[in-house]
């Protein structure tokens, strides 16, 4: 991270000003909502907010969320460098079309997201016949709600790649290749570490959107307990039990898992700013 | 990875390789695990024929659905673009104590559950919430009022500004700014001049995908709406009303036309954001 | 344009990654998803109300079956708004019974796949309905709004919480008692019958999406004076949320809800569940069975098998019926729920 001079750096009324505004938008916007949760998993005693987490079907929960996320994130990261390297270091015909594109899957709404993928493979759907010739299960089955949460995560990576890529522009990467670096050593010597941050940022986004989604999931997973719930399903089967408290202790595990990558990203920066210094 | 960069010097407008494997891969992937799926859309929705399309999206319920999803959708994107831009910019150039603990909260609307989400704003804003009780006496009616929806749909979206500022203003050399100030500038124009043409793009973005992704939004509104028929019902709601009716084509009518219309606003935005960034980059 | 400036190797070479991609992973998991299980399961799609009464009862039978047969069996549970059930189930959800709300919802099931025949209801007794409940008002203790019976729903002033009855199917029940009492009270006068229900509908604050969320929103939020609810349901709340909070107040005439179960004969003759299918059925109508569904607050069939204490909190109320007072589901559906039924006109106004 730059650090500005002095000469660029803004009065203290302002700073104050500024961060006074932004620090009680962000508390009383999200602060608050998710004290309300916390204070809400813990009205029942700490006993019962662990038993929550630990009792066979959050397990089940967990580990599902888990490898729904480690495989549907991959997939995404992999694209959204593929893309944002095609979009911005290229000028090709058709580039907003494909821009908007790759933005489609915010707009629609979770609810159908599940359901095109039910009419694909569902029973009724185009391949239903075929997958259930071969016995393939996908839909109310893992490979469903890999696909469901794919669709979904699908324009992170590349949406946060995307404008850094253009605002730096390609002169380093012109400028390797000129020295006779390949294309392969320029982007993953260049490349790469101008946009490691970028890339971070959009893998924690992807993947705590991939385990926080409840729309189009609880579309495609057959809500089976135990078997085919994810965290955010099983959140809402306890809150439809009234039991409010085991609710919002795996909802706030939900939001710890999300601070966790958070923290994670402080320590590489932390180590980052180290190995720097130390040269 | 050679027959890439073989094929590069054909290429006039960049030296640069790999542009068939990442756009084709880009493309392919694009196509296989969203445009198919998509398509489906489509294919059902033509089942109805064009009269019956038109009478499953022309009812007043309907459009006043559309009205309210996609103004309020708006709305919160504006607010979001002032307000993740003034997270983006506190968090990136200020020190202050607590700071790295509010740039990890900034995700949380993503990390929780959307439905989560939905409950934890109602509990705070109904009429006995922590805040309900404060805002009812005042005639404020937040929860099961379109003000709630507002809320939810900010809420979700909120991240995605400030995501895709933070990355492009880290980025940014200070070397531009301390010439425009030794030059004379005041720091109100070193900022409208120097700092903050080259975050356009990445505002316009982040406000665009939070507008997207609010239209689409079900599972936090659905408990805060109070879905009133014609006052507080998102399009999603019809959705899922056609779907208990086991209407199929009813409701991937209701999804093609949310989604031709939210891919037109896409590509007007993403048309206008190149503009800028051409604009503004060199 | 796009495609003419690309290499048709490295076309190949992208499209190639990616299916090897996006194949793997579902080759990969889905062996966890095709059953092979070391012990027998079986599964139940039901729908909300009854997840207590099945966590208790799947023990139950459990152990009856192991006593039987002396095989181990498990029994999984889904659970969730019972026409989003019934279109899992249409779509592929290798369901062995379903239990759900309504029976047109399993009507759909037969009308839309060949999971099981269209007579499946005259394969049990009772029409496959081995318990029954009925619609209540939950009000708040001391009931301050001096709430008797359901015209007193339609007073100005009053707010009433019920689900919206398109989104859930609990709520037709609750409809359907509302129109069946104006019916009687109004004798069959159609526009005194609107009226009244478009009062009602007007005096709805909020229409949550399923059942638990309307109580949600009675008990937890505090709003509203009356949750329309079913009878099992409101018990359990009382049970939940304290019986110093709420009181239940028993109409002049209500519907007789008929949950129904079904075997699906497709999904258990592939997963070799008939015999303990079908057991799994028949068992909830034996003494057991009942026992548990009264001690649930669901009324029995044959109440003779419960507990006299259970059976004593259910207060004598005259009932209608689908079949009798509305021509069956399918056509209650037709007139009152579909898109331009009686609910959407009143609705609008």
């Amino acid at each position: 991270m730059k650090t500005p001079s002095r000469s660029v750096q803004d009065p203290l009324w302002a700073q104050t000003l500024l961060i006074g505004a932004a620090v009680s938008f962000l508390g009383l916007f999200l602060l608050v909502p998710l004290a309300s949760i916390f204070v809400e998993a813990f009205r029942k005693g700490i006993a019962v907010y662990f038993s929550a987490l630990t009792e066979d079907n959050a397990r089940a929960a967990i580990v599902l969320t888990l490898t729904v996320a480690a495989i549907a994130v991959p997939f995404n990261a992999l694209f959204g460098v593929a893309a944002s390297w095609a979009i911005a270091k290229f000028q090709f015909k058709g580039k907003s079309l494909l821009l908007a594109l790759i933005d489609l899957p915010f707009a629609v709404s979770p609810v159908v997201s599940g359901l095109v993928y039910v009419l694909l493979f569902g029973a009724k759907g185009v391949f239903g016949p075929w997958l259930k010739a071969h016995d393939i299960h996908i839909i109310f089955a893992v490979p469903g709600m890999v696909l469901a949460t794919i669709f979904v995560t699908f324009p992170f990576v590349a949406r946060e790649l995307i404008p850094l890529m253009q605002a730096q522009g390609s002169d380093e990467e012109y400028a390797a290749l000129s020295l006779g670096a390949s294309g392969w050593q320029t982007f993953r010597r260049v490349t790469l570490p101008n946009i490691k941050w970028a890339l971070f940022y959009g893998i924690i986004l992807c993947n705590a959107r991939a385990m926080g989604e409840f729309g189009a999931v609880s579309v495609v997973s057959g809500h089976i307990r135990g078997e085919t719930n994810t965290l955010p399903l099983h959140v809402e089967v306890l809150y439809n039990e009234y039991n409010f408290a085991a609710a919002f202790a795996c909802a706030s595990m939900l939001s710890l898992l999300g601070l966790l990558t958070l923290c994670l990203k402080t320590l590489i920066e932390w180590r980052a700013g180290l190995r720097r210094h130390n040269h | 990875m050679a027959t890439v960069s073989k094929n590069t010097a054909k290429r006039p407008r960049s030296i640069l390789p790999g542009f068939g494997l990442s756009l084709g891969f880009t493309v392919t992937y694009l196509g296989l695990v969203v445009l198919i799926p998509l398509t489906m859309v489509f294919v059902k929705t033509s089942g109805l024929g064009f009269a019956g399309i038109w009478k499953a999206v022309s009812t007043d319920r309907v459009l006043a659905a559309f009205r309210l999803t996609f103004g309020l959708s708006a709305l919160a994107g504006a607010i979001n673009c002032v307000c993740g831009f003034l997270v983006a910019w506190v968090l990136v150039r200020y020190r202050f104590p607590g700071r790295r603990f509010l740039d990890a909260v900034v995700d949380l609307p993503f990390a929780m559950p959307t439905a989560v989400a939905g409950i934890a704003l109602t509990a705070l804003y109904a009429p006995n919430g922590w805040f309900g009780q404060y805002l009812t006496p005042l005639g404020i009616k937040v929860a099961f009022a379109p003000l709630g929806i507002l809320l939810a749909l900010t809420f979700i979206g909120l991240p995605f500004v400030v995501r895709t500022i933070q990355p492009v203003l880290e980025d940014l050399e200070p070397a531009q700014e301390e010439a425009a100030a030794s030059l004379g500038a005041t720091r109100g124009q070193t900022f409208w001049r120097v700092v903050f043409p080259p975050l356009i793009p990445a505002l316009i973005t982040g406000s665009t995908l939070s507008f997207a992704r609010a239209i689409g939004e079900y599972g936090s509104v659905v408990f805060i709406a109070g879905n009133m028929p014609g006052k507080t019902e998102i399009v999603p709601l019809l959705i899922i009303t056609k779907l208990e009716q086991y209407d199929f084509a009813g409701a991937t009518a209701l999804a093609a036309l949310m989604l031709v219309i939210s891919f037109l606003l896409l590509l007007i935005t993403n048309s206008l954001q190149r503009w800028s960034s051409r604009r503004h980059s060199k | 344009m796009i495609s003419s400036r690309l290499f048709p190797q490295q076309w190949l070479l992208a499209a190639a990654l990616t299916f090897a991609a996006v194949f793997s992973g579902c080759g990969k998991n889905s062996p966890n998803a095709s059953s092979a299980p070391a012990s027998r399961t079986l599964l139940n799609v039901s729908y909300d109300p009854t997840r207590e009464f099945y966590s208790e009862y799947n023990k139950a039978f459990a152990t009856h079956w192991h006593k039987q047969s002396g095989e181990t069996v498990e029994i999984r549970q889904s659970h969730g708004g019972s026409g989003k059930q019934a279109r899992s189930v249409i779509d592929g959800l290798p369901a062995d019974v379903v239990t759900l709300a309504l029976s047109l919802d399993i009507d759909e099931i037969a009308g839309r796949s060949k999971l099981l025949p269209a007579d499946w209801a005259n394969r049990l007794p009772n029409q496959s309905a081995p318990y029954t409940s009925t619609i209540v008002f939950l009000v708040r203790k001391g009931n301050p709004k001096a709430i008797k019976d359901w015209n007193d729903l339609g007073k100005p002033g009053i707010q009433v919480i019920t689900p919206n009855p398109k989104t859930g199917g609990g709520a037709r029940w609750n409809y359907l008692a509302a129109w069946a009492w104006a019916e009687q009270a109004f004798a069959k006068d159609e526009t005194k019958i609107r009226a009244f229900m478009a009062q009602l509908i007007k005096n709805v604050p909020v229409w949550d999406s399923g059942a638990r969320g309307a109580t949600t929103t009675f008990v937890q939020r505090e709003i509203g004076d009356v949750l329309l609810t079913w009878e099992n349901e409101a018990f359990l709340a009382l049970k939940e949320f304290g019986a110093d909070k709420f009181e239940i107040v028993t109409p002049s005439i209500s519907i007789l809800a008929q949950p129904s179960v079904a075997l699906l004969d497709e999904n258990t003759r592939k997963k070799g569940n008939e015999a303990v299918a079908t057991e799994y059925l028949a068992y909830l109508f034996s003494a057991e069975g009942q026992h548990l569904a009264a001690r649930h607050f669901f009324r029995p069939v044959n109440p003779e098998h419960a507990a006299p204490e259970d059976m004593e909190r259910f207060r004598p109320i005259q009932t209608v019926t689908i079949d009798g007072a509305f021509g069956g589901w399918a056509k209650a559906q037709q007139t009152h729920f579909a898109d331009d039924g009686t609910f959407d006109r009143l609705k609008g106004n």
